[in-house]
């Protein structure tokens, strides 16, 4: 009796929590015909914040995964004595609100910031520009991406990379060759994460890079920036972005499932 | 090749390493010993996937390791076969994809070797399949032919019977064995099995604790074993016990927890005292003593267990004793566990080691 209960009391958790979660999602779409969705995409400046979301984060992801997986390998295969500490610093933006993130970069660098000077030298301008969307949300999303990449490398079983080696490989091929393809599930998924982390990212983006439509709008910003004046525009565009993060996430998971990572290498 | 030499200094976890040894040209060792004893970490020296504090790796006039000259290969650059435990086949390639990683030369000249050497192995129809699907013998004929598709110089085996399951052990250690005597390879094989260690080798090191404790044939391990450690690693009885002189140039030994034995080997003091299962014989307990044996011990039988055509007996006299016997015997003497009988074997079959 006792044990039926307990069982029942796990689905209604489960239930409770699909219901929360979902919910919302749910509501959107039920506000919101298909004919809004597409009417949305009409517009302009509507088309102008989905091109720039794609760019942005296209362009945060490719600079995560270039350096982000080679120093996720270091740290899961290495042991060495401030490990723990780089692994708790690397992860410190997951904690950070985004109104702080947008802070501490416009602080670090804005015009009057610890490299402001530095960057203006190299002629760089990151403030209300595209690039100050991608080092933002480069900023944030890197730490999802790190940290799933480094649990999937610490999973490889060491043996194969040191069959690797025996085998004739030099560190850097058993990495590209073995490492990185029995790691592949992990990657993508912390992939995933990421690419989802910048597609919503929204504070920091604001405060670091403006909301300027077609240079810093991304879609997070031209729905809030609807949200006070169109309503209903601003629920269509929020259904289309729902829509693609959705579709990114499950194409990026079937990619993994499929290893099109691990069978291509050879 | 002149063989190869191996000196290691290096300190482990939980003990210091201290070996050397030296291999023969052509010839096949084994390194036996129980786990933890540091058999596989030599190996990882010898392949270059561990540096020790201090040691010196010659293969033939290479020098593949000598810190005290600043020399350290990296595996890559070693004529060095590995042969995992597990076998560590990469499980996002296909078997010959797996074959074809060492191999030089373009995607067709190393797909064609690649199935070469799986034929070589009777494996060629699985060319395609991913290490999951393949059972655990068919991943050992892939691993050796990933291994040897190279043609090392030195050839190290991890335990490599050990992920088979008991019944194609015995088929795949013979067939291992041809292996070993067909490639001009120098092979060490690790096990922690002695009887794998005999099939397989022709120069046994027992290794215990980070060193070196024996070596030589098989056969000289199970009849001259330097300590207890190694006579119960070959196999032998093990009985501690004191020993003195006794009558007709003899040694009696009281044995620890009781019973006296005799002994043609002569010692005074702490000993231990070594018996094969095989010489050891079991008669009723009221039975006259009709037999030439000289030792008979009252024991209780606390198991009976069938290996094959033959039976093994465990029994307690009361310290450990185990006896080998047929199934016939096993039957006319009644014997299951609880059952008291006597156990007896000659003088002559015991050896003597100081302890």
């Amino acid at each position: 009796m006792r044990r039926a209960a307990f069982g029942a009391a796990l689905f209604l958790a489960l239930f409770l929590v699909l219901a929360f979660l979902t919910l919302p999602i749910v509501a959107i779409f039920v506000h919101t015909s298909p004919g809004d969705l597409i009417s949305s995409l009409g517009e302009e400046d509507a088309r102008d914040a989905l091109w720039l979301s794609l760019q942005t984060s296209l362009a945060a992801l490719a600079v995560i995964v270039i350096v982000g997986t080679p120093a996720a390998y270091l740290l899961a295969t290495r042991e060495f004595r401030a490990r723990s500490v780089v692994v708790t610093l690397i992860e410190l933006p997951l904690v950070l609100p985004p109104a702080v993130a947008g802070i501490a970069l416009l602080a670090s660098f804005g015009p009057k910031g610890l490299f402001g000077g530095a960057l203006d030298d190299a002629g760089i301008e990151l403030v209300l520009q595209t690039a100050g969307v991608i080092v933002a949300l480069t900023f944030v999303a890197a730490p999802f991406y790190l940290r799933q990449a480094q649990e999937a490398f610490a999973a490889v079983d060491r043996n194969l990379l040191d069959a690797a080696r025996t085998l004739g490989a030099s560190e850097a091929r058993a990495f590209i060759r073995v490492a990185v393809p029995c790691a592949g599930q992990g990657i993508t998924s912390g992939l995933a994460l990421a690419w989802g982390r910048a597609l919503g990212e929204f504070g920091a983006t604001l405060m670091f890079a403006g909301s300027f439509p077609g240079i810093t709008q991304t879609v997070p910003l031209a729905i809030f920036a609807r949200f006070s004046s169109d309503f209903t525009s601003a629920l269509a565009l929020s259904g289309v972005l729902v829509l693609i993060s959705a579709a990114l996430l499950l194409s990026v998971k079937i990619l993994g499932r499929s290893a099109v990572l691990g069978g291509g290498a050879a | 090749m002149s063989g190869l030499e191996l000196m290691a200094h290096d300190r482990l976890r939980e003990m210091e390493l201290a070996v050397e040894l030296h291999v023969d040209g052509q010839r096949r060792a084994a390194i036996v010993g129980p786990s933890g004893a540091g058999k596989s970490t030599l190996l990882r020296i010898v392949a270059g996937l561990r540096r020790p504090d201090r040691g010196r790796v010659l293969v033939g006039p290479e020098v593949w390791l000598d810190s005290g000259r600043g020399i350290n290969l990296s595996p890559e650059e070693r004529a060095c076969g590995f042969m995992f435990q597990h076998y560590a086949l990469f499980p996002h390639l296909s078997a010959w994809r797996n074959v074809a990683f060492g191999l030089p030369g373009d995607r067709r000249v190393r797909r064609r070797r690649a199935l070469e050497q799986l034929e070589r192995f009777g494996v060629e129809s699985l060319a395609n399949a991913r290490p999951a699907s393949l059972s655990g013998g068919e991943r050992q004929r892939v691993a050796l032919a990933r291994t040897l598709a190279r043609d090392p110089s030195v050839l190290l085996l991890d335990e490599p019977l050990s992920a088979l399951d008991t019944r194609t052990r015995a088929h795949a250690g013979r067939e291992l064995l041809a292996t070993l005597r067909g490639t001009g390879a120098l092979a060490i094989v690790v096990t922690h099995d002695f009887s794998e260690a005999a099939l397989l080798a022709d120069q046994i090191f027992v290794m215990d604790e980070g060193r070196i404790v024996q070596q030589g044939t098989a056969a000289e391990l199970s009849a001259r074993p330097a300590s207890a450690f190694v006579a119960d690693f070959a196999g032998s009885v093990v009985l501690g016990g004191t020993a003195r002189p006794a009558a007709g140039g003899l040694s009696e030994i009281e044995l620890d927890g009781g019973g006296v034995v005799n002994s043609t080997d002569l010692f005074r003091g702490p000993v231990v005292a070594l018996v094969f299962p095989w010489e050891i014989s079991l008669e009723p307990a009221g039975a006259s003593h009709e037999s030439s044996a000289l030792n008979r011990l009252p024991v209780e039988v606390l198991s009976v267990t069938e290996i094959g055509n033959r039976v093994r007996v465990g029994m307690s006299a009361p310290q450990p004793l185990v006896a080998e016997l047929t199934a016939e015997s096993t039957r006319s003497l009644g014997l299951r566990p609880g059952v008291r009988v006597n156990a007896t074997w000659k003088a002559t079959a015991t050896r003597l080691v100081p302890r």
